[in-house]
């Protein structure tokens, strides 16, 4: 074999050792690897216990509420399937907003409510001027009430969009 | 007419090749980062949902995207240069390293100057920035690695494998919006269809074809010193009117 076939092969299967390998470590770190956990992963007590960890899903739309102290806020985190009530005490990113993504640090206490450390606003990758996007929920609003006089149950879209 | 297709891959002919190469690609370059950036800040409207933030995209998607390009383009000469030990294709390796470097190194910081104001946050362990930043550790390993080498060849064949068994790392990067639940957003522009305004694409567009060229530019301009330096004491380069003046 030649000097040049040799290193070719060499160099092949080096690249298939390692990409096996690093496929092993990716699939032992699957759940580890992701950011957070969804409502539905809790429910099925994937979620680690007793100790920190991140939820995320969308703010279930109506769900926010805020105490006196204008600091403590009270909202239910959603994924189409399961929902968590969660606390913070803190100020909301700008982009939190009741139907959009978030993301929530803390812990799972005992009364089942998540009490969050951090919370950080999850946007999708959808950019458009204003005024197409209230043609766009002009359009959905329109739907939902086609659907609504039809007797169709209302369907979440974004909820769809952005893939919980 | 027949053409002399490996006539190029010689350092010597492709030096001054090279050097007639580089104004065809600077100056577009410098024309489209004008337009580009006039497009961005300009013409693109306003996001209805990040408002004027947004526009760090123009900045952060192109470095991004071309900070995994290079990589892979890097990781391919390199291989070339280890299989077939033809000394310019390490040259251009190693002429490609730094830029990588410093559009992973741009697209972190550009998506913490995003991060803050959007998600609340300058930095998350989310996959997505953790395979970027291993991204800029393999750049920097692999100029550290070839600096550290005083033989030429030596540091080629070492810098060749760090280069090519770091490629796994590119895919991951890409794919690890989809693959695990992150923080960062998923893709804007995919194969099929973009989800963006078109105004806004444009702007993107011309940012991403201003730091092609700026990428080609830049490494003909470094893989000429490289050529300088390695091939120092040749007669060809001690006749080079540049070298002698």
């Amino acid at each position: 074999m030649r000097v040049r076939t040799k290193t070719f092969l060499f160099i092949i299967g080096g690249i298939a050792i390692i990409a096996a390998s690093v496929g092993l470590v990716l699939f032992a770190l699957r759940n580890n690897v992701s950011l957070y956990f969804t409502p539905t992963q809790v429910f099925n007590k994937e979620a680690p216990q007793g100790r920190n960890f991140r939820i995320g899903g969308l703010v279930e739309v109506g769900s926010l509420t805020r105490e006196k102290d204008g600091l403590t806020s009270h909202f239910i985190i959603t994924d189409m399937m399961k929902t968590m009530p969660v606390t913070y005490k803190g100020i909301l990113p700008d982009l939190f907003k009741e139907g959009k993504g978030v993301v929530a640090q803390g812990k799972l206490q005992s009364d089942n409510v998540f009490y969050a450390e951090e919370v950080l606003a999850k946007h999708d990758e959808n950019y458009m001027p204003p005024e197409a996007k209230d043609a766009l929920d002009k359009a959905a609003r329109a739907q939902s009430a086609l659907n609504a006089a039809s007797g169709i149950p209302p369907t979440d879209t974004t909820a769809k969009k952005i893939g919980y | 007419m027949t053409i002399h297709w490996f006539k190029y891959a010689a350092p010597t002919t492709f030096y001054g090749l090279a050097g007639k190469l580089i104004p065809f690609f600077a100056w577009p370059s410098a024309i489209l980062f004008v337009a580009g950036i006039y497009f961005g800040f300009f013409v693109a409207p306003t996001d209805a949902v990040q408002s004027e933030a947004y526009r760090i995209m123009f900045i952060h998607v192109p470095v991004s995207i071309l900070s995994m390009f290079i990589y892979l383009i890097m990781a391919g000469y390199a291989a070339l240069g280890l299989i077939f030990k033809t000394r310019l294709s390490s040259m251009m390796a190693s002429a490609l390293a730094p830029t990588g470097a410093i559009f992973a190194f741009i697209a972190l910081w550009s998506g913490a100057l995003w991060g803050k104001p959007m998600w609340g946050a300058w930095w998350v362990w989310d996959a997505r920035l953790t395979s970027e930043l291993i991204l800029l550790f393999l750049y920097l390993g692999f100029i550290a690695l070839q600096a550290s080498i005083d033989d030429p060849r030596r540091a080629d064949r070492a810098g060749a494998l760090l280069a090519i068994v770091g490629s796994v790392n590119v895919p991951i990067i890409y794919f690890s919006v989809k693959w695990w639940n992150t923080l960062h957003q998923g893709s804007t522009i995919k194969f099929s269809d973009t989800s963006m305004h078109v105004a806004m694409k444009q702007a993107l567009f011309l940012m991403m074809a201003a730091c092609w060229l700026y990428t080609i530019a830049i490494t003909l301009v470094r893989v000429r010193s490289i050529i300088l330096e390695r091939e120092r004491n040749t007669q060809w380069v001690s006749e080079l009117e540049e070298v002698r003046s």
